[in-house]
Parts: C-alpha cells; sequence; structure tokens
C-alpha cells in the first residue's frame, strides 16, 4: 500500500500549524475584510488622497434659511472637531465612539456646500454637483422634507450616503425610506403622539381645530399626525386648509378662522412661514378671542428656537414639539452648547444640533466598519445604539433608518432668564410613547449594492 | 355678515399694496413706454429703507449677557436708549413710520440714478429689450441687498401703540368678533392718500398737465415744442418713490427680505394688463378688485366648490377680461399696440 493511499494523517505538529493558521485568518477578519473592500470600486472612493470630502447641501434662501444658516454653522464645528480642533464637542460625550480627532480613518475632513435653495429640484442638482465635480463621498443637510426625499432618492440612484438634516415628515423614512438615508431628526407621528396627552391635560377634550397647513409632503404628514393624535381625544377637526410654501401674507387663510368656530388654531407651518402666519395670527387677534365659553389657542406643532425668536412675544405660551433644545442639562447637550457658543457667540438650534450629530455618527461608522465603503457603512449604522448626543440612549433603527430617542414637548417661555431662553421644555417624553411599527407608514429600504 | 366684511377688509389691504405697485408701474409705462421688471425691486429697496433705518436707530453697545453661564453672550443696547432713556426707546418703536422721511430722499435718488444710469438708454429699444435688461437689474439688485442683509426676512415690527387689532365691529355697531390689525387699516388708508397725491400732481400741477398730455400723445407734445424727455426722470423717480413708499408700509405686515419684489412684480403686472396698459385709474381699480377678490376666493365656503380657487383666481380673471376687453378695464387705444 503505497504511503499517499492512506488516510491522511494529522499528528500534533500538523495540527498545531494548521489551528494557528486558521486562528490568524478567524481573528483577523478586518485585515482582509479590508483588503475585499479596498479591491471594491466605489463612487469618490478617496483611496490614497489624504483628505475626505463631505457635502453639506443646506437652504441658503428660501423659507428655511435661518435653519440653513445654523446647520452650515453645526457643520463646521463637526468638521473642526473631527479634525481635531477646538474642544471636542460631543465627540468627547459620544459612547461607544470610535472617533479619535484624526479625520475619519486618518483623512483629514474637508467639505463643499451647496445652496437647497428650500427647493427640490435645486437640491437635487447642488447635491449631484458636490458628488460629481467636488467628490463629496457624503451628503447632509436640507430643512425641508420635500428636499430630504428628492435628494435622498438622489443619493440612492448614486450610492452615496445621506445623513439627512431637519426633516420631520414621515415619509423620510416611511413609504420614501431609503437604504443610503439615515434620519437622527423626529417625525409628525413622534410629534403627534408626545403632544397628544400634553394637549389634553391642558385644553381637554372638547376642542374644535383649524390646521393651516404647508401645502408640501411634511405638511401633510404633520396635519396626519395631529388630527390623528386630536381626534382620538375627542377634538373635532373644523377645517385643515392648505397653505402654499413661502405664501408671506397668510392673512386671507387666517380671516376664515375668525369666523369658523374653532377654538384651537394648529399652525403646520415651519420657518420663516411659521414666523408669519404666527405673527399675522395674533396680529389678528386670536389669542384674545374667547370661543365656546374656552379661551382661543394656537398650537405649533413643531417649534424650533430660532423661530421663536422671529416670532417675539407672540410665541409666549405656545405649544409643541422639539427634537432637542440647548437649555437641556445631560452632558452631551452641556458639551456641545458650550462649543457652539464660544464658536458663535449663540447656543445651537435644533437643527444645528442634528446636524451636528448626524455627521458625528456618518464619520463613526466609517471607522466602525474601517472602510468608506457605502454598504459596510451602512450596516454599521443600521441598528447602531448610543449615547451622549443630548437625547439619551438612542437607536438607529435598521428596518426604516429612523433613530428613536425621547421627544420634547415645549411652550414658548413666559419668564425667559436670558435672551436665548425662548423654550421651556414641558415634558420629556420617553421613547417608548412615541416608538411605532416599523411597518406602519410602509416603504421599502432597497439594495445595498447600487 | 362678519366673515364678508373681513373679507372685505382683506381685500382692500392686500390691493392696496398691488395698486400702489401698479400705479408706480404703469406711471414710468405711460410716459416713459418703459416695461420695468425691476419696479419690484424698488419696491423692496423701499422695505430695506425701513430696515436700514431701524439698523440706525439701534446702533447698539455690546453688553455681557450675564444670564447665559456656558459661553460668552451679548446683548445689544441701542445708544438711543442709553442717551435717552425712554424716548430713545420711543423713537426705536416708531422706527418704521420715521422712516419715511429717510425713505423719501433715498428712493427719489434711486429712482433719478436708475433712469439717468440705465433706462434712458432703452427707450429706443424694443419692450423685449427692455424687460431683459430690467429684469437683469432687479436680479442685481437682489444679490446686492442679499449680499449686505443675508437671504432672512428681517423684523421691522410696527409701532406697539398700533401692533394690535382694532375692534371693527364694536366701531360701526357690529359683532364683536369683527377685529382687523391695526397696521393693516392704515396701509389701507395711507394707500388712498398716496393715490390720491399722484392722482392730485398729476391732475392740478402744470408739470403733471404735461405728463399727462405725452402720456395720451407723446409725438404731439414733442411737436409742441415740450421737451417731455426732461420731465421722464422726474416721473421715474415719482414711480419708484411710490413704489418705495408702498414698501416702506409693507415692512411690518411683511419682514423684507430681498425676493419679496419678486414676489410681487408679477402679480403687479397682471394687475397693470388688467386694469388697462397706461392707465393710471384701470391700475388702482384692478388692484383693488383682484385684491378683493383673491380675499373672497380663500374662503372655505368659496374653495369647498373650485378648489385651489384662491391660486390662481387672479390669473382667471386676467384671461376673462383680456377676452372680453383685450385693453383691459379702463384701457386707452393705441397703448402698446404699435
Amino acid at each position: 500500500m503505497k504511503k499517499n493511499d492512506q488516510t491522511p494523517h494529522l499528528d500534533r505538529r500538523g495540527f498545531m500549524k494548521k489551528t494557528a493558521a486558521a486562528g490568524v485568518v478567524a481573528s483577523s477578519p478586518m485585515f482582509f475584510m479590508k483588503g475585499a473592500y479596498a479591491a471594491k470600486d466605489f463612487r469618490n472612493d478617496p483611496k490614497d488622497s489624504k483628505t475626505v470630502t463631505l457635502g453639506f447641501n443646506v437652504p441658503q434662501s428660501g423659507a428655511y434659511a435661518d435653519e440653513g444658516a445654523d446647520e452650515l454653522r453645526a457643520y463646521k464645528l463637526a468638521v473642526k472637531h473631527l479634525n481635531g480642533e477646538g474642544d471636542g464637542g460631543m465627540m468627547k460625550t459620544m459612547k461607544p465612539s470610535m472617533l479619535k480627532g484624526n479625520g475619519i480613518l486618518g483623512k483629514k475632513v474637508v467639505f463643499s456646500t451647496g445652496d437647497t435653495q428650500t427647493k427640490s429640484d435645486a437640491a437635487r442638482a447642488s447635491a449631484k454637483r458636490m458628488i460629481e465635480k467636488d467628490g463629496a463621498l457624503m451628503i447632509s443637510g436640507g430643512s425641508s422634507s420635500g428636499v430630504a426625499i428628492a435628494v435622498q432618492g438622489l443619493c440612492q440612484e448614486m450610492g452615496t450616503i445621506f445623513m439627512a438634516g431637519l426633516t420631520h415628515s414621515n415619509d423620510t423614512t416611511g413609504k420614501d425610506r431609503r437604504r443610503y438615508g439615515f434620519r437622527h431628526f423626529f417625525n409628525t407621528e413622534m410629534s403627534g403622539a408626545s403632544l397628544g396627552p400634553v394637549l389634553e391635560k391642558e385644553f381637554g377634550k372638547e376642542r374644535s381645530a383649524y390646521h393651516l397647513t404647508a401645502d408640501y409632503t411634511w405638511g401633510w404628514s404633520q396635519e396626519g399626525s395631529i388630527k390623528k393624535y386630536t381626534e382620538a381625544l375627542g377634538w373635532e377637526t373644523k377645517a385643515a386648509v392648505k397653505t402654499p410654501l413661502g405664501a408671506g401674507d397668510f392673512s386671507q387663510y387666517i380671516t376664515p378662522v375668525l369666523n369658523s368656530g374653532a377654538d384651537v388654531l394648529v399652525l403646520n407651518h415651519y420657518g420663516k412661514d411659521m414666523v408669519n402666519s404666527l405673527t399675522q395670527a395674533v396680529q389678528f387677534g386670536l389669542r384674545d378671542k374667547n370661543i365656546n365659553g374656552k379661551d382661543f389657542q394656537i398650537v405649533v406643532p413643531l417649534f424650533s428656537r430660532l423661530m421663536a425668536q422671529g416670532a417675539g412675544e407672540n410665541i409666549k405660551g405656545i405649544f409643541g414639539s422639539t427634537n432637542w433644545n440647548w437649555a437641556l442639562k445631560d452632558e452631551g447637550s452641556q458639551a456641545f452648547v458650550k462649543s457652539f457658543g464660544a464658536e458663535y457667540g449663540n447656543p445651537p438650534s435644533q437643527a444645528a444640533h442634528t446636524c451636528y450629530v448626524q455627521t458625528l455618527l456618518y464619520a463613526n461608522a466609517c471607522e466602525m466598519a474601517g472602510t468608506f465603503y457605502p454598504p459596510e457603512v451602512i450596516k454599521a449604522l443600521e441598528g447602531f445604539k448610543f449615547d451622549g448626543m443630548g437625547n439619551g440612549a438612542t437607536e438607529y433603527r435598521a428596518e426604516d433608518h429612523q433613530c428613536f430617542k425621547d421627544v420634547l414637548v415645549v411652550r414658548g417661555n413666559q419668564n425667559p432668564n436670558s435672551q436665548f431662553d425662548l423654550l421651556e421644555v414641558v415634558q420629556e417624553v420617553p421613547r417608548a410613547q412615541v416608538e411605532y411599527d416599523s411597518k406602519e407608514f410602509g416603504g421599502e429600504l432597497g439594495p445595498y449594492e447600487v | 355678515m362678519d366673515a364678508i366684511l373681513i373679507q372685505i377688509l382683506n381685500g382692500l389691504d392686500k390691493g392696496a399694496a398691488y395698486a400702489l405697485i401698479a400705479l408706480g408701474l404703469t406711471l414710468a409705462f405711460g410716459t416713459l413706454g418703459i416695461v420695468n421688471f425691476a419696479h419690484g425691486a424698488l419696491f423692496m429697496l423701499g422695505a430695506f429703507c425701513a430696515v436700514v433705518f431701524q439698523k440706525i436707530l439701534t446702533i447698539s453697545v455690546k453688553v455681557k449677557d450675564e444670564s447665559v453661564t456656558l459661553f460668552d453672550a451679548y446683548k445689544e443696547q441701542p445708544y438711543l436708549e442709553i442717551w435717552l432713556g425712554d424716548f430713545g426707546a420711543a423713537i426705536v418703536d416708531w422706527a418704521v413710520p420715521l422712516s419715511i422721511i429717510f425713505a423719501i430722499p433715498v428712493m427719489i435718488l434711486i429712482g433719478i440714478a436708475m433712469e439717468r444710469g440705465l433706462i434712458k438708454h432703452f427707450y429706443k429699444r424694443t419692450h423685449a429689450e427692455q424687460i431683459l435688461v430690467t429684469f437683469g437689474l432687479a436680479i442685481v439688485i437682489q444679490e446686492i441687498i442679499k449680499h449686505f442683509f443675508g437671504a432672512n426676512p428681517i423684523p421691522t415690527p410696527a409701532p406697539d401703540i398700533v401692533s394690535g387689532s382694532a375692534a371693527v365691529g364694536a366701531f360701526f355697531g357690529l359683532s364683536d368678533n369683527l377685529v382687523y390689525p391695526w397696521w393693516r387699516l392704515i396701509y389701507i388708508v395711507f394707500a388712498g392718500v398716496v393715490i390720491f397725491a399722484v392722482f392730485a400732481f398729476l391732475k392740478f400741477t402744470t408739470f403733471g398737465m404735461v405728463v399727462r398730455a405725452g402720456m395720451a400723445d407723446r409725438e404731439t407734445v414733442g411737436l409742441l415744442g415740450i421737451n417731455i424727455q426732461k420731465r421722464f426722470t422726474i416721473v421715474f423717480a415719482i414711480a419708484a418713490l411710490v413704489a418705495g413708499l408702498a414698501g416702506v408700509m409693507y415692512s411690518p405686515i411683511l419682514p423684507p427680505d430681498y425676493y419679496m419684489g419678486m414676489e410681487f412684480l408679477v402679480l403687479s403686472f397682471v394687475v397693470v394688463v388688467v386694469g388697462g396698459m397706461g392707465s393710471l385709474g384701470g391700475a388702482v381699480l384692478a388692484g383693488f378688485l383682484l385684491g378683493i377678490l383673491q380675499s373672497f376666493a380663500s374662503m372655505n365656503e368659496v374653495k369647498s366648490i373650485i378648489p385651489g380657487i384662491d391660486q390662481i383666481i387672479i390669473y382667471l380673471v386676467a384671461i376673462v377680461v383680456l377676452l372680453v376687453r383685450p385693453r383691459g378695464l379702463l384701457g386707452r387705444e393705441g397703448v402698446f399696440e404699435d
């Protein structure tokens, strides 16, 4: 019998050698995987470049320009911190974190900017320009759901990750969700779920509401969510009137409210529109009215400090919800406010907060994945649980790419302590109260590889 | 009844703005034959006169805000308030009405500069070329304003005493529910005064008589030895002033931003066309008429019959008027018809 015909024999030395080799392979997956990613060709791969470009697409004009300006400030601060400059802000409080302050994967972060003009077509054009001409590896920003959905669709087609800025429509992570799109900001469903019980407590169950709604995806979404939760309380919806985005003069929409018999006006407006519609509603004497024996009330479901600043005295006592407020006392919020305030002399808005967090989350996901290759970065973000970013324990739900965290119900501050102390936090609504099934709003994420 | 009265008031206040802008536009067109697409920019510049004047009055010293502890924040305290106390604060409060004094010379100068510097070179050019150059000018003006003041609207509130609403219903012995913002009522009255002043100027002064003659038949006026061209600069300056004053007084209703002129420009042209090209009375009439129609079209009862009618009513009326009366409501024969 020939020796090589024999049943393979494994001696102790051979076994040790093979086990050691297998161990090296098994215990060093990142080494081999990194090699595998490097072999994959993807759009705007920085390869040997010493820098990596991020694209910040914010409204620098239009109804949401205030938010856009603050978003851009936050992005610049985030880039500074990622590159190891400044005091580090939330990089020091984020847990878990692989960020080291040496850029992303050792490459210095640079950025390009675009103006969405609060218009979907302009936003898509500027995002496309940043991806194709500036080599942006990730796009972030926007202050309108219409813009976010349009840009998110483009990013899916181009295989570029989109970290949404301020977008509040359910559709962004509902029926229009995309594999390449991620939203840290809350949505109208969460606003309704958090505001409902507070409105019941403050105004009772027998109310008649009149909605003025910005006529695009966010307005429709918010009107739907607020109607759902207020009608569940027993409120009647008298009318829901659509108004064009950026209408400016809302008087023609406010005058019919005066004789409608409604005793609550719900303003589904944001930014400059909300400042104008609220100011004009107050000028028309709505807050001084008494209808059906009840004091007339105004509700602004999505509130921000920037809007409160624009609306001045008119905002006092008005209820709404917000994603984050600079007055929060947790370690992450304080670190961010301190850093942002030192840089710009103002506290950050909720739009600035979400954009800053999104930039850090993307950078951290690249570090976790060990690559810029988008499908692996996406996998790192999906289901990622983190804390120390201002909203308590937070999770990026894998099924719809929506962040789940605590939501704030706020009221225009009657007795502010400072020029920035415009919103008073009435309640920090726990995440469990605003959670919903990922299938509730339909939608498909689509493929990892495009 | 209340609902109808309030919609009429709302229509009047919208119409007042349309009428004032259209009046200046028609004045320039009727006399100079210029289709001025930069007229909306003049309205916007007027509103920014209020902004600039407010900024001048509120030049401030920065004072550390001790209530903010996480970072160094500063409050602004106007020198006027430091120097003059309550009187200084009252001057700041009345910034918008006071800015009319500032806006009058500024708008006249802008009008003269615009006419002498650019418009006069285009009197004999085609209307298409006039539209292109004035539209370009409007964009340049917008971008200059955006550069210096940013893209965001700048709040320019009305004085405290007129920032609330007037009990119009109680005043006329009607329902207590009928209230209307004081400033909007003031705007209606202001527009009436300006329109009256322009008409009186054209009707009762020799200068006005020549201008009216020029509007009716420029060639004959020229043959009579009157150099109508010399008066054009002043007419253009008056048109700029009317648009500017409309803008100043509109600033508490709509916080000014660089784009506000464009939003009114298209509507104003529709108003001019509906009123009749070159007809001052037509522009005023059409301004108020379209304002009131737009206001009524926004009533829920109307929208339940024709959804979205409030967005298109002005254009629908324009189509109907042009089909029935191609020269507009009070249009003259021969204007824009050569």
